[in-house]
């Protein structure tokens, strides 16, 4: 059996995502990193944006995290965020509408948020 | 029917009406309170996660940021008051108003000017009404807050934070809202959420005394630092929010519940009266039958003579 991570991905309002990972890929504000077993303890400032995990099964999960962090220690990754979707519970043409919505009414925030939620559906 | 009935007849329906009205508010409360304390328990999580990353950067780093030391001689604190938009839940509101006078009292005592903040409308107006000052308030959302509300009480906050007392900033910060300990008890209580105190935010999470790992900082201790600490405001005040929230719902539930025997006392005892009321008109009635009938009798009889 490979090495495993328990993750728990954490939304200020709930609990999103929790299972164990073979890699996580994340992106930071000094760029994208890959956590795997036995990483380094680490905390890092997320940026928004996709997040990829490697199930131990075999599957792939992905989440869109708006803003956040991430804290690695002894096999336990947290990722922390305001707001955490996963890639499935996102509807693409509400997140399309959402996105051209922001554009018309330009408000850099939600048309942020809205290409975000896109890139996690097409990373899926 | 006699006047003295039809008064207390008029009176039991009244409070029988107003007795089905608590009875439904009891009800309503109830229910709420198990969902906001359903959402205390799915924001807790994150905010013991976000506890433990600060305390770990704030004792893995030896960075001197302004938000986790102390001033050397602070002289102005901000606080934070949360109350309720509605009333009709008991002491609920003016429990806390109370705890936050005397917070403001003892700093005051200690030499430090008060900005007071104030989510919910009692309290917007019970400051309103004594016309003292008030930096800012938010009402609309005492009873079903959500994490963008929190933020949006959070950020004046921080702002004021991260100022210097010298340009109007605060140094100390510290809340005041009505803690959820079971069904039966609430409690207004006062925290200090900054500077952070360490040995208590370890105690909150239920990590004192284990031992963080070193951290590796990404991309700095200092960038973590600035960026979590804004989210820690946050995430308290949101649990701050919550927790007043499921308070006031019991609060409310506990209020309309003796409310509703009152009413049912109340009914009771006006029924007693108005079963005497009725009794004592019936006996009213006998005798002036009786006493009618028999000056009949005498009048009849004196004219046979």
């Amino acid at each position: 059996m490979a090495a495993e991570l328990h993750v728990e991905l954490v939304a200020a309002d709930r609990s999103v995502w929790s299972g164990e990972a073979t890699l996580v890929i994340a992106r930071t504000t000094s760029g994208d990193i890959g956590v795997m077993p036995g990483h380094q303890p680490l905390l890092g400032v997320l940026e928004s944006g996709p997040v990829t995990i490697r199930t131990s099964e075999g599957g792939t999960v992905v989440a869109a995290v708006h803003g956040g962090f991430l804290s690695f220690a002894d096999n336990k990754l947290s990722l922390l965020a305001e707001i955490a979707e996963l890639a499935d519970e996102i509807d693409p043409q509400r997140a399309e509408r959402a996105l051209e919505r922001a554009k018309a009414e330009s408000d850099a925030a939600a048309e942020r948020r809205a290409e975000i939620r896109l890139r996690a559906v097409a990373a899926r | 029917m006699g006047a003295q009935l039809r008064v207390y007849k008029r009176r039991i329906r009244s409070v029988t009406a107003t007795k089905k009205i608590t009875k439904a508010m009891e009800m309503i409360a109830a229910s709420r309170i198990v969902k906001a304390q359903r959402k205390v328990a799915a924001s807790t999580p994150y905010a013991t996660e976000l506890t433990r990353a600060v305390t770990a950067v704030a004792t893995g780093s030896n960075t001197n940021h302004p938000l986790t030391t102390e001033a050397q001689s602070p002289t102005r604190a901000a606080v934070l008051l949360i109350t309720s938009d509605r009333g009709l839940a008991g002491g609920y509101s003016s429990n806390a108003i109370k705890q936050a006078d005397r917070l403001t009292e003892r700093l005051r005592g200690e030499g430090k000017e008060v900005d007071t903040y104030v989510v919910g409308r009692k309290g917007v107006a019970y400051y309103g009404f004594r016309e003292r000052k008030v930096a800012d308030a938010w009402t609309g959302f005492s009873d079903n807050p959500t994490y963008a509300d929190a933020k949006q009480v959070a950020a004046p906050l921080i702002a004021a934070v991260q100022q210097d007392a010298a340009d109007g900033g605060v140094d100390e910060l510290h809340i005041v809202f009505t803690e959820f300990v079971s069904m039966m008890t609430q409690t207004p209580a006062d925290d200090r959420m900054l500077p952070l105190s360490l040995e208590k935010a370890a105690e909150e999470t239920g990590t004192k005394g284990e031992i963080l790992p070193l951290f590796d900082f990404e991309p700095s201790a200092e960038d973590v630092l600035d960026a979590l600490l804004p989210r820690y405001v946050e995430s308290r005040v949101y649990n701050a929010l919550l927790q007043a929230a499921a308070s006031e719902h019991a609060a409310r539930r506990r209020a309309m519940k003796s409310a509703t025997d009152n009413a049912g006392e109340l009914i009771n005892s006006l029924s007693r009266l108005a079963n005497a009321a009725r009794q004592a008109e019936i006996t009213q009635e006998i005798s002036e039958i009786v006493g009618g009938a028999s000056a009949l009798a005498d009048a009849t009889a004196g004219s046979d003579k």
